[in-house]
């Protein structure tokens, strides 16, 4: 029953009437209506505020599943769909409570009741299955988040890997374009350089050096840099710890920033040097590479030090120590792969065959810093070698063309030598010769007559210091003439004679009746042999004698002359003649006969004889001599002390009679001509100087001449005739020159060998003057002032020539 | 006094003038032309030198006494007097010529009338001295000896060079 003032709040119900029953429930009279009045007023404050509370928790309970369809629908991954049903019908059902409660605040109908009721069983229904299911699915959610979590760490790791393996992939490409750069190119310092450089720039290293082992092999010399290019001298011994820690395995070694090999590295105060790091690089040989496993086999190695930068603080990572044994061939390749995809390691393979079906099996090529080296070395090495090869061939040639110069030099100098050599022999000689017409004791012209020989003999062997220099070039011949052979050994005898005396040698000749007298032949080098031989007889003995033969060498014997290298073949117009010289004297020793005619080989069993003794170009000269003439010389002996036997034999033409008197009678004429020619001569002097003309008159007076002085040109001019064969002419006068008497002598008397012998007066010999006597034509001069010598030589040699211009004509 | 001793005064007293450089080799060439024939030639030339000195002389000192000095002439005279003292081995006498020349090539009058003084004074040396050479020779041809000059020394050899 209503009190009256409340509305039903029913919408069934229209009554507006309430009654309260014995109870004091308000109830609505009207039958049909069910309205249920709740306990509390609904103006009390609480009730307000559950009401508010209600509302919302109803709205919120009515969007979350709404949410939640929303985002599920949105999201494409969620396995739990008829969680979400059930759990939204829960909430739904919770919020339909919630919403319906609304509706008791205030009176309510039956109806409201029963959907609230029925509300809240089905709620309650629905919130038990699902917290009986939540038990279920809660671990299931929260081993999610777990798998989650566990995920993304997996795919960080993941993805560092990957880093990892790209960074390797992207070394691996570094090292192959090192390659490709290595075996692109055989030069040397560039393969190192490229390969410094390019270390470094994968790297990122401060410094790289590379220590070769030095030529001796004691010590690595520091030879490449990257900061300093060539640098000098730096050197460490081989056998300091560090380098034989890292030369004893094939990793790389951590070595300390302070030794000795890490020394190029910039000191510009770092306080924390960076770690450095060496290897070994083996250097192969081209032996090596036939042999299996050749890194482990090559000996020498070269040391790579890098430097990492300093105050850094970057450490060396394992894939880069790998990344460096790999570049220094010491780490089999990892980075080929063969075509199946496996990683495998290739070296030895590579090293047994280099065929090319092989390699393309095993893939790219490997990183061989090590054999580019060795090639780029062999190749150096052949390069040098050529270069050398070059080098030894100018310097051949060079010397072949100083030796061809020191020839000619030598053969100059021999010319110029000889002639200042024979100008003072031709002096001796002339004047001996004159002297030889003075009057002398037979004692004095004997030996006047030896000096005179000797001189000739000596003047020819100045002729033969020539000669064996032509000799030996090959461009000597011989001076044939006919001579007097009986005579020849003669004379050599009579030349030894006094020598062999004073040693108390008795000398004695033998000369076959059948050897002919003359013959034509090298009479000047005949004799030289002949004395040669004779006098090395009379050098060698200290008592006995010696005994000269020459005969005609039999037929039967000229199978034994001397050795089966020498065959006589006689001829119709040649005849042999064979010398033999024996002597008691001190013999050969059977060791020392080849050496005899070695040129300055030394006779050792003469220890006693002064030095010189056995030295010297006689006996090779005269083998040569001999030589030429088609013979042959050979010592025989019977030992030391035992004497010896000096045998030779020499080809000789056959002199032909009127050769020979022909000969003979020049030799005659000159021999009259030499021993009178002053007597007699009529000869005009023409001197200023009273002293001068006296003197100059008396010793041509002496001489036996016609003299005729005047003090003047004119008189000369005025006097001079036909019999004057000599003219002297002062040529220091004053008023007239002699020069100008010359050329009018010259101009009257035309026809050149009749006209008077003209002869310079000179007080000096000046270059001037000389020339002057030579512009006029004189036919020589005197220096004054004279001696009896001088003018009597320079009248023979002028009487000689003129003689001989006669005679021929 | 002997033969003997006559030849070692006469000897002694060339090699002395030798070593003054009064004589030279020359005077042995002299000596050597004197034969039978002529006997005295070295005394007559070396007469006819000291004649010739004393015009030569004579010439030069009016030469030189001119105000206008010709030193042609005075060359000349030197000249003459060079050639002669050679021919005869009177080496000072040519030294002496050989500078009054170069003084006089010079002009050098000075120089001129010094070597004058010079000339005169060696002249009348080496006079003397072929004086008493000459008596010492009349003296030990006298005596019956005989002496050649030594023309000159040979060279002794006692290598006999063609043992080679």
């Amino acid at each position: 029953m209503c009190r009256g003032y409340y509305n039903c709040l029913s919408k069934l119900c229209k009554l507006r009437y309430v009654k309260e029953d014995f109870r004091g429930f308000r109830y609505c009279e009207m039958e049909s209506c069910n309205c249920i009045e709740p306990q509390w007023p609904a103006d009390d404050l609480l009730m307000k505020y559950q009401y508010i509370s209600d509302v919302f928790i109803a709205l919120a309970y009515f969007s979350i599943p709404l949410e939640l369809i929303y985002f599920v629908k949105r999201s494409s991954v969620f396995p739990y769909r008829w969680v979400l049903v059930q759990f939204g019908a829960f909430i739904v059902l919770c919020g339909a409570t919630h919403f319906i409660n609304l509706w008791t605040f205030s009176i309510h109908s039956r109806t409201v009741e029963v959907v609230m009721a029925t509300a809240k069983i089905l709620c309650a229904v629905v919130s038990c299955v699902t917290a009986l299911m939540l038990v279920h699915i809660i671990p299931d959610l929260l081993s999610v988040k777990t798998r989650e979590l566990f995920l993304k760490n997996k795919a960080a790791e993941l993805d560092r890997e990957m880093g990892l393996i790209r960074t390797q992939e992207e070394t691996g490409r570094h090292v192959r374009m090192l390659t490709h750069e290595i075996r692109s190119t055989l030069d040397r310092h560039t393969i190192l350089k490229t390969t410094l450089v390019e270390l470094r720039r994968t790297l990122a290293l401060e410094e790289c050096a590379l220590w070769m082992p030095a030529r001796t092999g004691l010590e690595l010399q520091l030879s490449y840099t990257l900061r300093h290019q060539n640098p000098v001298g730096c050197t460490v011994p081989i056998q300091l710890p560090v380098v034989n820690q890292v030369f004893s395995t094939n990793r790389a070694v951590k070595i300390s920033p302070n030794s000795p090999v890490a020394r190029p590295r910039s000191l510009s105060g770092n306080y924390m040097a960076g770690e450095v790091v060496g290897v070994r690089v083996p250097l192969l040989h081209l032996s090596n590479f036939q042999i299996n496993n050749w890194p482990e086999l090559s000996t020498k190695y070269a040391l790579m030090v890098l430097m990492l930068p300093s105050d850094s603080a970057r450490q060396w990572h394992v894939h880069e120590l790998e990344l460096v044994e790999v570049v220094a061939d010491q780490r089999k390749s990892k980075l080929c792969e063969n075509g199946h995809g496996d990683w495998v390691d290739i070296t030895p393979r590579i090293c047994r065959k280099f065929s090319d079906h092989e390699r393309s099996m095993a893939g790219s090529r490997p990183v061989q810093v090590a054999v580019a080296l060795s090639h780029a070395a062999i190749l150096e090495e052949s390069m040098r070698a050529r270069d050398l090869l070059m080098e030894q061939n100018i310097a051949l040639d060079l010397a072949r063309r100083e030796a061809e110069t020191a020839v000619h030099a030598r053969n100059d100098f021999l010319a110029v030598m000889n002639h200042e050599m024979r100008t003072p022999m031709h002096a001796i000689i002339a004047l001996s010769s004159l002297l030889q017409e003075t009057q002398l004791t037979p004692e004095q012209r004997l030996m006047v007559e030896t000096i005179l020989k000797s001189s000739n003999l000596l003047s020819t062997l100045i002729n033969d210091v020539l000669d064996l220099s032509r000799l030996e070039d090959g461009s000597f011949q011989l001076d044939l003439g006919t001579f007097n052979l009986h005579m020849v050994f003669k004379e050599v005898v009579n030349l030894i004679k006094p020598v062999a005396s004073v040693k108390n040698l008795m000398v004695s000749l033998t000369v076959a009746p059948d050897l002919p007298e003359y013959a034509v032949g090298d009479e000047k080098r005949l004799k030289q042999i002949i004395l040669n031989v004779v006098g090395n007889a009379v050098k060698f003995s200290k008592e006995g004698s010696i005994s000269v033969t020459a005969c005609i060498p039999k037929q039967e014997s000229f199978r034994d002359l001397g050795g089966p290298d020498f065959f006589a073949v006689p001829s119709a117009n040649h005849f042999y003649v064979r010398v033999q010289v024996k002597d008691t004297g001190l013999g050969i020793s059977h060791m020392d006969i080849p050496n005899l005619f070695n040129k300055f080989a030394q006779n050792h069993s003469l220890g006693g004889q002064s030095s010189g003794a056995g030295l010297g170009l006689g006996l090779a000269i005269c083998k040569r001599f001999i030589n030429l003439m088609e013979g042959n010389i050979w010592f025989e002996s019977e030992g030391l002390n035992k004497g010896s036997t000096a045998i030779f034999v020499v080809k000789l033409r056959i002199a032909d009679q009127s050769t020979y008197s022909e000969h003979q009678l020049l030799a005659e004429v000159q021999a009259n001509h030499s021993q009178a020619n002053f007597i007699g001569l009529k000869v005009l002097v023409m001197d200023d100087n009273g002293v001068s003309r006296m003197v100059t008159k008396g010793l041509l007076l002496h001489m036996g001449c016609d003299v005729t002085v005047v003090s003047s040109g004119k008189e000369c001019l005025r006097i001079v005739s036909q019999e004057h064969k000599v003219i002297f002419l002062d040529v220091c006068m004053p008023e007239m020159d002699g020069y100008e008497v010359a050329v009018r002598i010259r101009e009257i008397y035309t026809p050149h060998f009749e006209r008077p012998l003209l002869v310079a007066l000179l007080e000096n010999t000046d270059k001037a003057t000389m020339e002057s006597c030579l512009k006029v034509g004189m036919d020589g001069v005197i220096l004054k002032p004279f001696s009896l010598e001088k003018m009597r030589n320079v009248l023979s040699e002028l009487l000689k020539k003129r003689f001989l211009c006669q005679a021929k004509s | 006094m002997n033969v003997e001793q006559l030849k070692s005064r006469f000897k002694g007293h060339y090699d002395f003038m030798v070593a003054e450089k009064f004589l030279d080799e020359q005077f042995s060439q002299l000596q050597q032309l004197q034969d039978e024939s002529t006997p005295d030639f070295a005394f007559e030339v070396v007469s006819l030198f000291f004649e010739d000195c004393q015009k030569i002389f004579h010439d030069l000192d009016r030469a030189l006494e001119q105000p206008m000095v010709d030193f042609k002439t005075v060359d000349n005279n030197v000249h003459t007097l060079k050639g002669s003292s050679s021919s005869i081995g009177a080496a000072r006498v040519t030294h002496v010529c050989i500078a009054f020349r170069s003084f006089c090539d010079e002009h050098n009058l000075e120089g001129c009338l010094r070597s004058m003084q010079e000339l005169k004074r060696e002249t009348a040396l080496v006079k003397n001295q072929f004086e008493i050479l000459f008596k010492l020779e009349q003296q030990l041809l006298a005596a019956g000896g005989s002496i050649t000059l030594p023309v000159k020394p040979s060279p002794q050899s006692n290598d006999h060079p063609w043992f080679m």
